[in-house]
């Protein structure tokens, strides 16, 4: 049961898309080009196409999302699917209803495709083992593991800034790597993409164990592991982090890895600073960075859905496939 | 009929290989079974008249195999199992004597639940059930149990299992407690703050697939704290399910300065690491977790020099539901009762170790740490005995799975080596013939 086999078709197309480790560099390139695709469509005065006309995506989100549950919804409005936004909150999902018996539910109504938020790693995984074989899974964030629409945005944005070669290009990603879906996400799709060298930064406490184990050289101090960088990725800070004592505070964390325009002077005089959202001013960066003329951060927001997308329209031509094919 | 009521046959177990580890017997000998008892090995005693007779030809026989550590799950958690269903599932894997931890529910902390388990596995009456008594009430780690009470209801040692005690303090005492009855205390090496609610080895498994970690230091932080406490208070003390190299090698220095430790090691961690976990998979999720290569090719190369002196199932029966749903909330733990002696012999397939060195670790090693008789046949010695073809190759899946709990990662191997005849008290509990 290997994430590949259960994401990618025997005819190495898009069934689920659950994480970026297991797919291929391929595959990700048609991910990008397609969302090239749309994202003409989604400048246009009419934003819809009707690829998915008659199609039930569900949102189902066991973790509070604004942004990323709004661009899915956005994406799939904009392909013509009725859309379904759940949110089950964690106090009810304890009330007995297991997650197996949420999903079957769902199922009974006939939904073509979940995008699934969980708390918790592998839970896309394990929805898209337990589903009905025509119904596809998209994972819109579980736990630490993958975030991988995220990933996908992310590299879009660093295409359409950077150009396609990747080998020529040195990223960064700075901050709590350790608890970090997107950076796990942005690892893998970065090297699947030949990216010259990705490096992380963080302090030790943020950083998981054997992370070069993931293909990237780790740093503790962000002057040396932003120099001469391309792209810089800024992730958030969460407030609970002080507790865990896994940092002293906001104001030591900002002193030590807070991007302001003076450090950044020692990347690349073309540097893109970028930013998954929602920001903490003054914590992981200066405002001057996060709305000066390095920052691409709204234009990640904008090619969510262009890739999402991409996405969803890619997993259910695969699944039209498979059900015809039952058939 | 109650079969502990009337005197059991006289038997005798033909053309068999006997092996018994602890009396150093390894040869083709006929074994002689009388009133509960061995009474003659090789020779017949005198005027014994055979009114059963076991062919054993090509089969191996030895010791009734001794589990450390198995859950019953009754009283509490009857839908995951019962001491029926697993009393059963051991005779069937060739066990004769079971030690089943207290966390039941009701915890094992009063002699009431210690007879109720007892009275309950006398009904049964396929396997020697013994029991483990809480440390602390409740297994809150606060208040001593009352041991004394415990002891004399029949629990073979005390333990709080994975659960923390309050502080260094009562850890103390509880040692000191224990030790004034001369009670074994079985210890799990686990720094609770440390192990931060994360439910997989912190490595790079864990770290690719965003698990929250238990680094190998929450075992060995413990260990060390626990040794330094076992040598203040002179408490004989037994470390269950060692899972990193490191910890045993603290364990085999301090015996060797003389503290009086030993230590067990369970099925999984010598045949799985973290690495299979691959995607999620919640049969391998287990409490302490599965560890890397060099963890285990230690805890391997451990058991057969005998610094780890058993070999155990920890046997965690599950309902499937409780295996159904990613993989951090899964319920930990594996159902391993059925692939004690298989995967045992597998060590010796895989030339780990001599046949006679693991047979010595799943029947001797484990009744020394209980400070049981059994465990060896020598004259006189009680009469349990599993008779196993160790050519008998099976597929492990939900109909070969004896046990209420078909919750394994083994689960579709192939298995080589299987009890034939299981003899508790000098009766035939189990034959897999009469199937």
């Amino acid at each position: 049961m290997s994430g590949a086999n259960l994401q990618v078709g025997e005819d190495g197309r898009l069934r689920h898309f659950l994480s970026i480790e297991g797919l291929n560099r391929g595959l990700l390139t048609e991910i990008l080009d397609t969302a090239e695709s749309f994202a003409g469509v989604t400048a246009q005065t009419v934003k819809k196409v009707p690829l998915l006309r008659g199609k039930t995506i569900v949102n189902l989100f066991f973790e509070a999302s604004t942004r990323t549950r709004t661009t899915f919804e956005l994406a799939a409005k904009r392909l013509s699917a009725d859309v379904l936004n759940i949110n089950v909150d964690a106090s009810s999902a304890t009330k007995g209803e297991t997650l197996l018996d949420t999903l079957r539910n769902l199922e009974a109504m006939h939904v073509d495709m979940f995008v699934v938020r969980h708390a918790e790693s592998g839970a896309a995984h394990f929805i898209a083992r337990n589903v009905e074989p025509h119904v596809s899974v998209i994972n819109a964030g579980d736990g630490r593991h993958a975030h991988p629409t995220q990933a996908m945005l992310d590299m879009f944005t660093i295409r359409r800034v950077k150009g396609p070669d990747f080998g020529r290009l040195r990223v960064a990603i700075v901050g709590d790597i350790l608890h970090s879906r997107v950076a796990r996400s942005q690892i893998h799709a970065l090297n699947l993409l030949n990216t010259g060298e990705v490096r992380v930064v963080a302090p030790k406490t943020l950083t998981p164990i054997h992370v070069e184990a993931l293909g990237v050289r780790p740093y503790h101090d962000l002057c040396e592991g932003i120099r001469d960088c391309d792209v810089v990725i800024m992730l958030r800070l969460q407030r609970e982090r002080m507790q865990g004592a896994l940092l002293p505070s906001e104001h030591e964390y900002y002193r030590l890895f807070g991007l302001t325009e003076d450090r950044l002077s020692v990347a690349k005089p073309d540097v893109t600073v970028m930013h998954p959202g929602p920001i903490n001013r003054g914590v992981e960066m200066d405002s001057r960075v996060a709305d000066g003329p390095h920052s691409v951060i709204l234009e990640q927001v904008t090619h969510g859905i262009a890739v999402r997308m991409a996405v969803m329209s890619m997993a259910m031509r695969q699944q039209d496939r498979t059900v015809e094919d039952g058939a | 009929m109650n079969p502990c009521s009337e005197s059991p046959p006289r038997i005798r177990i033909k053309g068999g290989r006997l092996v018994d580890p602890a009396n150093g017997v390894d040869g083709e000998q006929d074994l002689y079974l009388a009133d509960r008892k061995v009474v003659g090995i090789g020779t017949a005693p005198d005027g014994f008249q055979v009114e059963q007779e076991i062919n054993a030809r090509g089969q191996i026989v030895c010791p009734g195999l001794i589990d450390l550590a198995v859950r019953l799950r009754e009283p509490g958690q009857e839908h995951k199992a019962t001491i029926d269903s697993e009393c059963r599932a051991a005779a069937s894997a060739g066990i004769t004597t079971l030690c089943c931890p207290p966390d039941t529910a009701p915890v094992i902390d009063t002699p009431a639940v210690v007879e109720l388990i007892h009275h309950r596995a006398r009904q049964t009456n396929t396997t020697r059930v013994l029991t483990l008594g809480a440390l602390t009430r409740n297994l809150d780690g606060q208040l001593l149990s009352e041991m004394r009470a415990l002891q004399l209801a029949g629990c073979v040692g005390v333990t709080n299992i994975l659960r923390p005690l309050a502080n260094s303090l009562v850890e103390r005492r509880a040692f000191e407690y224990a030790a004034t009855f001369d009670l074994t205390v079985h210890l799990h090496a686990n720094d609770e703050s440390l192990s931060n609610g994360g439910c997989a080895h912190e490595g790079a498994v864990a770290t690719r697939l965003g698990l929250p970690g238990i680094p190998a230091a929450t075992e060995t932080a413990s260990v060390a704290r626990l040794l330094a406490l076992i040598e203040q208070t002179g408490v004989r003390a037994h470390f269950c399910r060692i899972t990193s190299g490191r910890a045993l090698g603290m364990i085999g220095r301090a015996r060797h300065d003389g503290l009086p430790v030993s230590a067990d090691v369970a099925v999984p961690y010598l045949f799985l690491t973290e690495v299979d976990i691959a995607e999620f998979d919640s049969q391998c999720h287990v409490l302490p977790p599965l560890r890397a290569q060099e963890d285990r090719d230690a805890l391997r190369a451990g058991l057969a020099r005998g610094s780890l002196t058993a070999l155990c199932s920890d046997h965690q029966p599950h309902e499937d539901d409780a295996k159904r749903a990613p993989f951090p909330s899964t319920a930990p733990g594996i159902s391993g009762l059925d692939t004690l002696l298989p995967m045992a012999l597998r060590l010796v397939e895989q030339r780990v170790m001599a046949l006679g060195d693991v047979l010595h670790r799943l029947t001797a090693g484990p009744a020394a740490i209980l400070g049981l008789e059994q465990g060896q046949l020598a004259i006189g010695a009680p009469a349990d005995v599993c008779i196993f073809d160790p050519e008998h190759t099976w597929i492990l899946n939900d109909r070969s799975m004896e046990s209420e709990g078909h919750n394994s990662p083994f689960r579709d191997w192939e298995m080589k080596g299987r009890a034939s005849h299981t003899l508790l008290n000098g009766r035939v509990v189990y034959s897999r013939e009469s199937l």
